[in-house]
């Protein structure tokens, strides 16, 4: 708390914010175990408002695998966990994750660090006590919790979320859903060894429909033309709207980058000052290892980032106190959803951010954005005549990410939107 | 009015000069690619035909993966732009290309206005290019040149499965030590690269007609391979290899026209 006391938060910018909560959140659970208080391991969509409620802290290991790769440090977490076996067309995030984890399993059970994770720029986090996941984003997360509860004996909460062939969510996924969360309720009381926390679960769920207000409305300012806002600090910004969307962090951070990107707009500052050439979306997770190197390639394009469905995965709004509805938003992430469903909200997309272009990334460590990547940009360019590339990657394994790839593609991509403004009577 | 183009790709660097936009004056190509004396050599060689200097040449445009490495360049342009422009001016009329490089494969989809409407390229594999070629040919230790002429013997093509260069090579290998008679291997490597890049081909949509370009189209195998699996008629352009510096130099004349 005196910790607290001297940080002044108030006065922060909105990046200084960011730096300052999100590391936090890994200290918070650092604090926690050091307090002989639980920690969660979580799948990044999975509700945390349950655990919160419970006081467990939460880290994400999606998040976590991201930073470590932000950072270049995925190839050492990768190389320990290709040795235990792991294959390298299994998820990236799974693997660093797997090999953070079998390091910290023997820095616990020999009381030595490993040199690899002395030479780490992965950010410690403390095993978990709990793990919890949810497949409202992707199968592998079953397996792989499944994996990390075995490899360390703890439980494992899954809360199962049916695929929407249908859309809107049905009554009866919903009410399933509903079970499911009863049922994690249940495993919690049996793990606190005391009744669920039904009252701060309903401030938790209230400030967790804040935070999510002031994310989604992040997004709105696409709608300026040109934008004050550069679609890569949605990346940078939804480490918060992942880890800390049931926490006041993510909250105090975005309505401190909404006030600043108010006045972006008010003094006409925009992301690209006057070289915002074109607009694209930008479809799939980040290239984490190369996040510098895909935002240079566009913006020397004068190509800028207005859009895109990843970050509106955590658009989590729901009514407070009402169960089905918050079963609703967990369900409904767009990649959970039929190609219909998925196909409108990528049209949506284009449209909100008034996009020439669409860029869509072949993620060999996610097949379940990537599969139908053709069928939706087939679609965007069939409605909307919007033209598409497909660029061939990974979010966190740089064996899989050409950047000469990449740069081809888009300034293909920039030539096409030029090509076609200027057929169609604007500037070439 | 003369204008150039230059296209530095992975194992191979062409040029050619263009007189107001219209007509070919020289081209060349030397045999090696980005990161070599290639570029430079090619230079030499595409004004030693001519009475040209490069002082001489109204706007300069580079393409292809080296293209940022070349000096004299006015300006850059992704290849499938210069490729899309340059098999247009070979093959008028055409709406679907195919290129096969060095180490890409690219097709590219055109509308009636020669406007890039959909491409499609390798990812990062090998199979399917110009590599893949080049790695079996010297594992069956048959020349590039002499490819096409084995392909045309062959009465029973061998299935070459992988998609992988290095495991297709490993069953190129078998298949040599099973003593499957060379012709047959050679058209089964064919085969394996026509399967592969018409897959690109398929994914922007199959036209009624098919213009090839790159270096391999200038093996009659893979082409006869490529409009089997098609079922369609395939041009070849007639520089194929400097499809993508025409297309450059075109650019470099629409560039200053404008």
């Amino acid at each position: 708390m005196s910790e607290e006391k001297t940080v002044d938060i108030e006065s922060m910018s909105a990046k200084d914010a960011l730096g300052y909560f999100l590391p936090k959140v890994d200290e918070d659970a650092r604090k926690a175990k050091k307090e002989g208080r639980l920690v969660c391991w979580s799948a990044s969509v999975a509700p945390p408002e349950f655990c919160t409620a419970m006081d467990i802290a939460i880290v994400y290991p999606e998040t976590h695998a991201a930073g470590i790769g932000a950072r270049h440090g995925a190839p050492a977490m990768l190389e320990v966990a290709e040795n235990k076996g792991y294959n390298q067309d299994i998820c990236s995030y799974c693997r660093v994750n797997m090999g953070y984890m079998e390091l910290i399993k023997q820095e616990a059970l020999t009381g030595k660090t490993p040199e690899v994770l002395k030479n780490s720029p992965a950010s410690p986090i403390p095993l978990p006590d709990v793990v919890l996941t949810c497949n409202n984003i992707c199968n592998t997360l079953l397996k792989w919790y499944e994996n990390l509860a075995k490899e360390l004996n703890v439980p494992l909460i899954n809360i199962d979320v049916p695929f929407n062939h249908e859309f809107p969510v049905t009554k009866h996924a919903k009410q399933y859903i509903v079970g499911e969360f009863k049922h994690a309720i249940s495993q919690l009381e049996e793990l606190c060894g005391r009744p669920f926390d039904y009252e701060k679960f309903f401030e938790v769920q209230k400030q967790t429909q804040r935070s999510i207000a002031a994310w989604n409305k992040i997004a709105t300012y696409f709608k300026y033309k040109p934008s004050p806002l550069n679609g890569f600090d949605l990346f940078n910004y939804m480490g918060l709207a992942v880890a800390a969307r049931s926490l006041n962090y993510s909250e105090i951070t975005f309505n401190k980058f909404l006030k600043e990107l108010d006045e972006k707009v008010a003094n006409k500052k925009w992301a690209f000052g006057d070289n915002e050439k074109s607009r694209v979306i930008w479809e799939g997770i980040a290239v984490w290892i190369a996040l510098g190197h895909t935002f240079k390639e566009l913006k020397g394009q004068g190509a800028l980032m207005t859009g895109s469905a990843y970050p509106g995965m955590w658009d989590v709004s729901y009514e407070p106190g009402n169960l089905e509805s918050m079963a609703e938003a967990y369900s409904r992430t767009y990649i959970n959803c039929c190609l219909e469903q998925r196909g409108a909200v990528l049209e949506k997309v284009v449209r909100d951010g008034k996009c020439d272009g669409l860029i869509m990334h072949q993620n060999r460590s996610c097949k379940n954005m990537s599969l139908l990547n053709n069928e939706g940009g087939q679609r965007v360019q069939k409605n909307l005549g919007v033209p598409y590339v497909i660029f061939d990657g990974d979010q966190t394994d740089a064996r899989n990410f050409s950047e000469a790839q990449f740069d081809t593609r888009v300034e293909a991509l920039t030539e096409m939107m030029a090509d076609k403004k200027a057929s169609e009577g604007g500037n070439h | 009015m003369y204008t150039l183009g230059i296209d530095v790709g992975s194992s191979s660097s062409k040029a050619v000069i263009l007189e107001d936009g219209k007509k070919i004056i020289a081209q060349a190509v030397v045999e090696i690619g980005t990161g070599s004396s290639g570029p430079e050599r090619v230079l030499d060689e595409v004004f030693e035909k001519t009475n040209l200097k490069i002082e001489d040449m109204a706007n300069i445009i580079a393409t292809g993966y080296g293209r940022f490495n070349v000096d004299c360049a006015k300006g850059e342009v992704s290849e499938i732009t210069c490729h899309a422009k340059g098999a247009l001016f070979e093959c008028p009329g055409t709406t679907t290309i195919l290129d096969i490089g060095g180490q890409d494969v690219k097709s590219i989809k055109l509308n009636s206005q020669g406007l890039v409407m959909q491409f499609a390229m390798n990812d990062k594999c090998a199979a399917g290019t110009g590599r893949f070629l080049d790695v079996m040919s010297k594992v069956l230790e048959i020349p590039m040149s002499e490819m096409g002429d084995w392909y045309f013997k062959s009465k029973h093509p061998a299935a070459v499965s992988s998609t992988c260069t290095v495991f297709a090579e490993s069953e190129v290998i078998s298949l040599l030590s099973k003593n499957i008679p060379k012709e047959d291997i050679v058209a089964g490597v064919h085969q394996s690269i026509a399967a592969k890049a018409c897959a690109l081909v398929r994914r922007v949509g199959v036209g009624d007609d098919l213009t090839m370009t790159g270096g391999g189209s200038r093996d009659p195998g893979v082409v006869d391979a490529v409009s089997k699996e098609l079922g369609i008629p395939v041009r070849v352009a007639l520089h194929p290899q400097a499809v993508g510096a025409l297309g450059a130099a075109l650019i470099a004349y629409d560039k200053i026209k404008k």
